[in-house]
């Protein structure tokens, strides 16, 4: 069989809709007045480590919101994603293992 | 783009075939009586002397379905409506509605094979004419890049060698399932990528699956993605567990897969790469990469892929999928989040209740031996174990019963610093009793070879709702 064209071609593996490059959002200028979550994973003390955090923050004048997953081991669910953002300015999931 | 059929008598050759040499006078007879046209699939210039047209990218013969040379049609306003194959001097009369062809020649004469045909051409042409089908970006490779290494420097492989995912190659994969190629098959995790039967099939041909394989890739896929399942948290727990594969039914034994020695080890091809390509699509589409999402300690070898078949023929018992609710003889794949596979070996036993005892013991030490109904196991009984069990009449049913009995044990044994050690249960379930698995966490599968009474345990990962559950999928065509 001829062919005039040799280009050699594999298909895409992969997830084709990711963007090269993900922006940041901007920093918060300050934390005074702002509404800060602090996301509970679940797992076992990590409410000391949270705690700690809020009152740092409230230190610094952040309004603090608590939120926790039903479970450490699945993905927030859809409603508290977007509760969370509704809620607040930024929100800091932490864990302690 | 289908290429079209002038009307009148066309006629299908390739000077590389004696019957088409053959019958050349009689084509020169039938140009000369009327509208004939000639298509050539190796060489314009024949048959001399006539007008012929250029078939060799064989387009024509491709979508028409040429399978051998001669092939002679009748075409009325475009569309076929006789044809016939090789020489048969009765049937070209019949079909030309002339009389007297090919007097000198003999009567019959079989035709030769159309190039179209060839067995390694099919995929080529098969790639050139319908790939408009396939709808994922075609990377194009620079003349001199290899394309084993271009695998793995784009980030698609697990560490091993792959098979490039050419058109032809990912065409052929999808003769093996009757989805289409743009069905949505599942939302893969970790980012919830919709992932459709051509993107299964491309990760498939890298894995190294056959056709054949791909409906037992398609259903695992389904069900690895849900919320029983949690492929999320399987894939990014720091515990050392992955997706394992259980595969009853019929399609076992189509498809080639083992279930006997070395039934978790190497060798099989479709039990490695069934395996494997769920692995790669969860990688490559839903960008479960270690050490990003994935965070396991160590993991385990299996997360290459683990995938293997259930013995049914020689098990005592009835096979696993009716467990989980389908009938026997259903095709179907079970996914259990578990780490690799420890042997738990007992030579001596030959009484049920003894070799339960030992299997107790263990289980006992899934996770830790302290642990209790935290993490499922999935207990895998050879053979000459299963044996035991057969002749003193021990249903599956049986066994469980008698394992979760065995493995109730009291708070004294689990506490915080029982036995020195420091890891257990809070104190205030010292007096308490309690079960080392969940109800139905503890799971059981025939496989293995014929000589070895051992079995093999498959710690699992946190069970029930707040981890996974084992998930199966009847395995579609």
């Amino acid at each position: 069989m001829s062919s005039g064209d040799t280009t050699r071609f594999i298909l895409d593996p992969g997830n084709e809709s990711k963007p090269a490059i993900r922006r940041q959002l901007p920093r918060l200028p300050d934390l005074a007045g702002r509404s800060i979550g602090l996301l509970d994973i679940s797992k076992a003390r990590g409410d000391l480590f949270l705690d700690r955090l809020e009152s740092r923050l409230r230190d610094h004048g952040a309004n603090v919101l608590r939120f926790s997953k039903p479970t450490f081991t699945k993905p927030a669910p859809l409603d508290l994603r977007q509760q969370i953002a509704v809620e607040c300015d930024a929100v800091l999931e932490a864990l302690a293992d | 783009m289908k290429t079209e059929l002038p009307s009148g008598l066309v006629v299908v050759v390739k000077r590389d075939c004696p019957t088409c040499e053959l019958v050349a006078p009689v084509l020169a007879d039938l140009a000369s009586r009327g509208a004939l046209s000639i298509y050539s699939q190796d060489d314009p210039d024949f048959p001399e002397g006539l007008a012929v047209r250029d078939d060799r990218e064989l387009e024509l013969s491709y979508h028409h379905d040429i399978e051998a040379v001669p092939t002679l049609l009748r075409v009325e306003e475009g569309r076929e409506v006789e044809r016939t194959e090789g020489w048969h001097r009765g049937d070209w009369e019949k079909l030309t509605g002339l009389s007297g062809l090919g007097r000198d020649l003999p009567d019959w004469r079989p035709g030769c094979g159309s190039l179209s045909q060839l067995p390694e051409q099919r995929a080529a042409l098969r790639a050139r004419f319908e790939s408009d089908t396939l709808r994922a970006r075609r990377i194009p490779l620079a003349p001199l890049e290899d394309v084993y290494e271009a695998l793995h420097e784009r980030g698609w492989s697990d560490g091993l060698p792959m098979i490039p995912p050419t058109p032809e190659r990912v065409l052929t994969m999808l003769d093996g399932t009757s989805r289409a190629p743009d069905e949505v098959v599942a939302e893969v995790p970790p980012d919830l990528v919709p992932c459709s039967v051509e993107k299964v099939a491309i990760n498939a041909v890298m894995a190294g699956c056959r056709p054949e394989y791909l409906p037992v890739v398609l259903s695992a896929l389904e069900a690895a993605c849900n919320d029983d399942f949690n492929m999320h948290g399987v894939l990014c727990t720091t515990m050392p567990v992955g997706p394992i594969l259980i595969v009853n039914g019929p399609i076992r034994r189509r498809i080639g897969m083992n279930s006997g020695k070395n039934v978790f080890g190497q060798g099989n091809r479709a039990n490695q790469s069934i395996g494997r390509a769920l692995q790669l699509v969860i990688r490559n589409l839903g960008g479960g990469r270690p050490g990003e999402v994935d965070r396991a300690t160590h993991g385990n070898p299996g997360k290459l892929g683990l995938c293997f078949a259930e013995d049914e023929e020689g098990s005592p018992w009835e096979p696993y999928c009716c467990d989980a609710g389908f009938e026997a003889g259903t095709d179907t794949v079970t996914l259990f989040a578990a780490e690799g596979p420890r042997c738990i070996v007992d030579q001596i036993s030959r009484e049920p209740e003894s070799l339960a005892r030992s299997l107790a013991a263990g289980l006992r030490g899934v996770a830790h031996p302290k642990t209790v109904m935290g993490m499922d196991a999935l207990l895998a009984v050879g053979p000459e174990h299963a044996r035991v069990f057969r002749e003193a009449g021990w249903s599956k049913t049986q066994l469980l019963e008698r394992l979760n009995e065995l493995l109730t044990i009291s708070g004294e044994e689990l506490v915080r610093g029982a036995g020195g050690i420091a890891e257990g249960l809070p104190e205030r379930l010292r007096g308490a009793s309690l079960p080392k698995f969940r109800p139905g966490g503890l799971r059981v599968v025939h496989c293995g070879g014929a000589a070895g009474l051992f079995s093999t345990i498959f710690g699992g990962w946190a069970g029930g709702a707040m981890g996974s559950q084992p998930v199966t999928r009847e395995v579609r065509p």
